[in-house]
């Protein structure tokens, strides 16, 4: 079994009568990237800071490993954080800032120089050690910010949309930048972020929050594929919310009764690519739209439902002549098809 | 590649910056009337027997008499004793209002304030009733039995000092002040999740950052403090003679205009030299917060 790193125990903290978080438990291995994912005000930040002791609960413990942190001032918490907008100290350099914790720590300066140095190489930074911060882009902020977190090798690291300042093409390259980061130091990470996308590539698990709780926690698969609750199913991705009877069975055996989430992208146009256990969903083409990979089509079911439908450009053969307004029907396999319990469409 | 400018492009931009430029006349003309002419004409006065004739001999009288020198220094010791005193006060002050939440400090501004919008004269006054053998602060100290004797607070240097800090602390908190709240509080937050304690915090990121606040506020001060005349007249009881009163007296005794306007001229060199000084400090904390960061 492996040690837990960090342990949430019934955590609460309102402000006024808002409530920000509402009995948050959860446990992190060691060495684990877990990804704190929701919309703005769902909590995610506040449980991060909460952890970085910077929000103090009015309620509930935090553990480090077996140590009570729930009291303990942020500087004795021995944790890395990566604030949304870096946090640079802009009176230093860039060395000065990745040496500023050792320099706190009283490491000799020849050894938290060549520390820095080292860290600024890992994180791609060679050569501009001595730069200015109000010099670099964006993209080397954040190196620096991620640099300086790591430096001291702290047991834990709290990263708060680290990226989200960045644009597309840069934000994605330090997805795997992080990743590859964390599988080599191994330091437990907790990351915060509100793209669900950018939550399911990098992390081991993810925690989605809404209101202050935590609705669903698991490997981002079983996430995507198996939401325990409406909300998460519609935060991750296109997702389509079947009321009962709207669906039925491809064999013709009885359909489901309860309420189904099927993903815009599991949908085949063909019956025969579908099992027979699979669904059928019968309606009329109000929209298409072709996206580049793929074509976007809203269906309207007979219940005056809508369901978006998403077809792979390579196997749209037929999408190109469907007309808005004509009658289809759209299958999906039965092991797309996810009940959701205690759910109403 | 070379483009051909229009012409009627570059002339409605030459313009539009002419029109900026004539924005600043009236200041300009303001500046030159009330500040450089003057200045000129004391300059002038400087050089003039009470007759009429050009002489140096109002600079050889000035610069030779003892009573000069002291003045020079008494003003030095307020100056800097104003300053010092500002610095200590006001730098924790601001640091207090800043930490705090907006809505109380707003109400600790406003006190911090109240006194800004008080006649210098009424609050000089103020402090000698306070301050003198028989006023509030003695009358408690004797009455409780801290002190046998009455404390000489007023109509000395410690009067005059404690009239002069109380009036300048509101100007030098406001820049600190702003400065302080400038500072990100998520900086705090790094350095102290990085394992700085608060002092560590305040020396290694409060107080760089808020450097230049301070520099300004102690820019006002000086300029303030070098010039201060109410304050001295009233509460250093003819004790504390710095060169403001010294050019009162020297004009309103002796009518001297030559003398005076030596005297008037010795204090803006003195100026310019603290001023001097005061940008060369300023770069050297600069260069040795850079160095000092290094690790």
């Amino acid at each position: 079994m492996k040690s837990l790193a960090i342990t949430i125990e019934s955590v609460h903290k309102a402000y006024g009568s808002y409530v920000a978080l509402d009995d948050v438990s959860l446990d992190i291995q060691a060495g684990e990237f877990l990804t704190l994912l929701g919309p703005s005000g769902s909590g995610k930040t506040t449980l991060l800071m909460a952890l970085a002791g910077f929000v103090r609960p009015d309620s509930g413990k935090l553990f480090l490993g077996d140590r009570d942190i729930t009291r303990l001032p942020p500087n004795k918490r021995d944790i890395g954080i990566v604030f949304q907008n870096y946090a640079l100290f802009p009176h230093m350099n860039v060395l000065a800032n990745v040496a500023y914790p050792l320099v706190l720590r009283k490491v000799p300066r020849a050894e938290a120089r060549q520390r820095a140095l080292d860290t600024l190489a890992r994180v791609k930074l060679d050569g501009l050690a001595e730069r200015n911060i109000a010099a670099l882009s964006g993209g080397q902020r954040q190196r620096v910010a991620l640099a300086r977190a790591i430096v001291f090798e702290p047991r834990v690291m709290l990263m708060d949309e680290p990226l989200s300042a960045l644009d597309k093409n840069l934000r994605e390259t330090m997805q795997y930048e992080i990743r590859r980061l964390h599988d080599h130091l191994r330091i437990t990470t907790i990351y915060v972020t509100h793209d669900q996308r950018e939550a399911l590539i990098m992390s081991d698990r993810i925690a989605v929050m809404n209101s202050g709780r935590i609705q669903q926690i698991d490997t981002p698969q079983r996430i995507y594929d198996r939401p325990s609750t409406r909300f998460v199913a519609e935060f991750m991705g296109e997702a389509n919310i079947v009321a009962p009877g709207s669906a039925r069975r491809i064999d013709g055996a009885e359909a489901s009764h309860e309420t189904l989430m099927i993903r815009a992208e599991s949908f085949h146009l063909d019956a025969k690519l579908v099992g027979g256990d699979g669904v059928a969903l019968e309606g009329i083409l109000r929209t298409k739209a072709f996206r580049g990979e793929n074509w976007l089509l809203t269906l309207a079911l007979d219940g005056g439902q809508e369901v978006l439908v998403c077809i792979p450009a390579a196997l749209a053969g037929g999408c190109a002549e469907l007309a808005a307004g004509q009658r289809m029907t759209a299958y999906a396999p039965a092991a797309k098809v996810h009940a959701i319990p205690g759910a109403t469409a | 590649m070379t483009v051909v400018r229009d012409p009627a492009l570059a002339a409605d931009a030459r313009r539009e910056r002419r029109f900026f430029l004539s924005l600043s006349l009236p200041a300009l003309f303001i500046v030159g009337l009330a500040a450089i002419l003057p200045i000129l004409w004391i300059i002038r006065q400087s050089f003039l027997t009470t007759g009429g004739e050009y002489t140096v001999g109002n600079y050889q009288k000035v610069l030779s008499s003892g009573l000069t020198w002291s003045a020079l220094v008494t003003t030095l010791e307020l100056s800097l004793g104003t300053l010092a005193a500002c610095i200590l006060l006001g730098t924790p002050l601001a640091l207090a209002l800043a930490s705090v939440r907006p809505r109380l400090a707003n109400v600790l501004m406003a006190f911090v304030m109240l006194p800004l919008w008080t006649s210098i004269l009424v609050r000089t006054y103020g402090w000698l009733v306070l301050l003198r053998r028989d006023g509030l602060i003695n009358a408690a100290l004797t009455g409780s039995g801290l002190t046998a004797e009455p404390l000489p607070l007023v109509y000395n240097f410690t009067g005059t000092l404690i009239g002069m800090v109380h009036y300048m602390l509101p100007l030098f908190l406001l820049p600190v002040y702003a400065a302080m709240r400038d500072i990100d509080p998520n900086l705090i937050r790094a350095a102290a999740s990085m394992g700085a304690t608060l002092r560590q915090v305040i020396r290694t990121v409060i107080m760089p950052l808020s450097a230049g606040g301070i520099f300004s506020g102690s820019i006002i001060v000086l300029i303030y403090a070098i010039g201060f005349f109410i304050t001295p007249a009233v509460l250093g009881g003819g004790k504390v003679n710095p060169l403001s009163t010294r050019i009162e007296r020297t004009l309103s005794t002796f009518q001297d205009w030559g003398s005076a306007s030596v005297l008037g001229i010795l204090l803006l060199v003195l100026m310019a030299l603290i001023g001097v000084m005061l940008l060369a400090a300023r770069r050297l904390v600069a260069q040795n917060t850079v160095e000092a960061s290094h690790a």
